[in-house]
């Protein structure tokens, strides 16, 4: 139905896209797999006639017998929406603020001469086919959680019934059940409507559990493409290898920890008036040992993380840091006993700063120490960096390396604590195992504590001896992390391990 | 933007030259002389009471740079602390306070206050400034508050407190750097706001008072010759036209020139 062939794109004489091509046909769903800057985005919206604008791709897209990248854009606004529709990653901006989701649903169907009334009643019926049957059409996009805005940009995309719809990473944003939901959604809609769905993610296990056929791309290139379940058994291609294994860290190897407390909580409870983010909740971290904290947005494992940083008064329970008062209690000297290591590699260095100056920040807690350049260069080449990234700054490092200054920036004032927030969830897979490969390797050097809070089990799984799973403010489940993943006792903790994407573990048997 | 530049120069550095040197004195009149045509010893030519335009002009551009760039530095010495304060405190009393304030001195119509300022104090070059500052407050506290309260949801800001930073330092260290370029281009937007409140203020006779020269009493004293001599109301009038013209394509150009997103568009 559609065919893709030498589809090619340059910016500034460095190509984006060479000579990719592939089919799509009715019914079946392709996954197209890469990391970070590998072209998939950029493939999707030469398909559906979006490309920023100076850009140009060469080659040709095929609709049955029409070339897509020879029409102007007049005649693109006859193929959108109708033939050709897209969602994409972050249902938060997709949709627009000011306008009831009904009106947003029922515009693309108005957009054909369809009348406001007729409109709106397939509006509605595309809201009731989403699964949105309890949502009013006079509802604004802020009064939805995030996986009810993914299934209205759903509807919205698959209103005029096209025949490819396109996915952007459509649930990388969102929370693993909440995932499930909307990858089954999107399963069904294929099968009943016999649409082509393309899917594009980074997360192998996704693929692995919704594609029929799939391509991986690098650096602009399909290195490989088949059918799903082959592919994967092959691993012909030595790149699609890598993918596979890094995606896979194995569990750790639980180690022998001394009975000795650096990080304790107890019956910590956070208010925010009537709503109770942390409720009485408990936790010990020994010498050496990796804490996992697991739960989903909005579970309350953030507000701990802040309350146990000292940078928020909790209502309830006490904080002790090395046998002393820790949490807001703590005094310059303990605070520089624990230390942090954000999510976004991006945002987490204040971009007009040297690295030299963003690693020695934390000296503020200490006073500096004479030797405060000697330690900078010691932290960034205990990450594998060198003295010569001290005069850099942020914007010239990699998502990878970012992490890394943040990690140096974190082991600057030797502590005994460090608190990974979801610190390798925006890393490509590749660049993540390096990094869960660099914090196992401090903690064996330095005797480091892990608190690793995480969305994604896998990782946890990788580096953690023992998680706390955590539902509305509470621990529902604690224990060592095999026990936990291979034997879970709360019904909370299997719908979050039953709803983690995964690859079927028969296909990455050996031979 | 170079347009800008070199319009702003050219008036700044005529201002300059004013201080020092300028062709003919300003205080002296030569009543025979009154309203001639350009010739070379003026340049300009001439106003009613003979004395020489460009000299005029050119310490009327001292007036009104030195009336505006005051009145703007008394809204960013005041208003910046207390829009990073604001943020800082998001959400708490002294937000409340600062932001409630800021929109009491907003619903005053500001011409009509500094008249009334001007008014009551006398007319002079320092009240002027005072009543032209008093406005640029709000102003630059709405800027610096609305550009660092997203700063202040970013892991770099959290990063600085856990390092153990207090607002004041995190506001001074890590928001004021970042919300720099907006405060640069409001400062020009506000500069060239304060160069028209001047010479409206010195319209009215509540501004410089003479025998000090100001584009505004030019324009002001030329109206009674509009027929007789219509270049002694034009050449001030151009004059503020173009400097205002001036400061707004600098700040236009700034701002493109500051963002490191549009930078990076175009190099």
């Amino acid at each position: 139905m559609i065919a893709v062939r030498d589809l090619s794109l340059s910016i500034h004489g460095q190509p984006l896209l060479r000579d990719v091509s592939f089919d799509l046909a009715p019914g079946r769903i392709t996954g197209l797999v890469g990391e970070s800057g590998s072209g998939k985005s950029m493939t999707a919206l030469a398909m559906i006639g979006l490309l920023p604008v100076p850009l140009r791709a060469e080659g040709s897209i095929r609709l049955d017998d029409r070339d897509l990248l020879a029409m102007t854009e007049r005649e693109w606004l006859g193929v959108r929406g109708r033939d050709i529709a897209m969602i994409f990653q972050e249902p938060m901006t997709a949709l627009n603020p000011v306008q009831t989701i009904g009106a947003q649903v029922s515009e693309t169907l108005r957009l054909n001469g369809t009348p406001r009334t007729e409109a709106l009643r397939i509006a509605r019926g595309g809201l009731d086919r989403v699964g949105l049957e309890h949502i009013a059409l006079d509802r604004y996009p802020h009064q939805l959680s995030g996986g009810q805005r993914q299934r209205v940009c759903i509807a919205l995309a698959i209103a005029r019934r096209p025949r490819l719809l396109i996915a952007d990473e459509p649930t990388t944003a969102l929370d693993v059940t909440t995932q499930a939901q909307i990858l089954d959604l999107l399963r069904d809609l294929v099968r009943e409507d016999g649409m082509s769905l393309l899917l594009i993610t980074h997360d192998l296990g996704v693929v692995a559990g919704m594609a029929d056929d799939v391509a991986v791309m690098r650096q602009g290139r399909i290195v490989e493409q088949g059918a799903t379940e082959p592919l994967f058994r092959a691993r012909a291609h030595p790149y699609t290898r890598d993918l596979l294994s890094a995606s896979q860290p194995p569990p750790r190897v639980p180690r022998a920890v001394a009975d000795d407390l650096v990080l304790t909580a107890r019956d910590v409870t956070r208010r925010y008036g009537a709503l109770t983010a942390v409720d009485g909740v408990s936790l010990t971290l020994n010498r050496g040992e990796s804490l996992g904290l697991v739960g989903e947005s909005g579970c309350g494992k953030s507000t701990l993380t802040r309350a146990l940083l000292g940078l928020e008064p909790v209502q309830g329970g006490t904080i002790d840091l090395l046998g002393r008062p820790g949490g807001l209690a703590m005094t310059r000297d303990d605070r520089a006993r624990i230390s942090v290591v954000f999510q976004d590699p991006y945002g987490s260095f204040d971009p007009r700063w040297t690295v030299a100056r963003l690693v020695q920040e934390p000296f503020h807690l200490t006073g500096r120490p004479p030797d405060a350049r000697d330690r900078a260069v010691r932290a960034l080449e205990q990450v594998g960096l060198s003295a010569d990234d001290l005069s850099k700054y942020p914007h010239e490092f990699s998502g990878g390396q970012r992490q890394r200054i943040a990690i140096a920036r974190a082991l600057i004032t030797e502590p005994d604590v460090l608190v990974l927030d979801e610190a390798v969830s925006a890393l490509d897979v590749r660049v993540r195992a390096q990094v869960l490969d660099l914090l196992d390797d401090l903690q064996a050097r330095l005797g480091l504590s892990y608190l690793f809070i995480s969305h994604d089990l896998t990782v946890v799984r990788a580096i953690c001896d023992n998680v706390l799973v955590m539902q509305a403010g509470r621990i529902v489940e604690r224990g060592p992390a095999a026990r936990v993943f291979d034997a879970p006792e709360h019904d909370y903790t299997r719908v979050l391990i039953d709803a983690a994407p995964a690859i079927p573990p028969r296909w990455l048997e050996a031979g | 933007m170079r347009l800008g530049a070199v319009l702003t120069a050219v008036f700044a550095l005529a201002a300059l030259i004013s201080v020092v040197w300028v062709p003919h004195d300003t205080a002296v009149l030569t009543i025979a002389d009154r309203t001639l045509g350009p010739s070379v010893a003026h340049p300009f030519g001439t106003d009613h009471f003979g004395r020489d335009m460009l000299s005029m002009l050119m310490a009327g551009a001292r007036t009104s740079i030195a009336v505006a760039l005051l009145a703007v530095g008394i809204g960013i010495v005041l208003g910046v602390p207390l829009g990073l304060a604001a943020a800082a405190n998001r959400g708490g009393w002294l937000d409340e306070v600062i932001m409630r304030g800021n929109d009491l001195i907003f619903a005053f119509p500001s011409l009509v206050i500094a008249i009334l300022i001007t008014a009551v104090f006398g007319p002079s070059a320092v009240n002027a400034i005072l009543a032209i500052g008093i406005f640029n407050i709000p102003v630059f506290a709405r800027v610096a508050r609305g550009g660092a309260l997203p700063l202040w949801t970013l892991d770099y800001i959290m990063a600085a407190r856990v390092a153990g930073k207090g607002p004041a330092r995190i506001s001074a260290e890590h928001i004021l750097p970042n919300i720099a370029n907006l405060l640069i281009v409001q400062a020009t937007i506000q500069f060239s706001l304060g160069i028209l409140a001047e010479a409206a203020l010195s319209y009215v006779g509540l501004g410089a008072q003479p025998p000090t020269p100001s584009w505004g009493r030019m324009l002001a004293d030329a109206q009674t010759m509009i027929h007789v001599a219509p270049q002694l109301a034009i050449l001030p009038g151009v004059a503020i036209v173009l400097t205002v013209l001036g400061l707004n394509l600098l700040g236009d150009g700034l701002r493109d020139a500051l963002d490191p997103r549009l930078r990076r568009v175009r190099g």
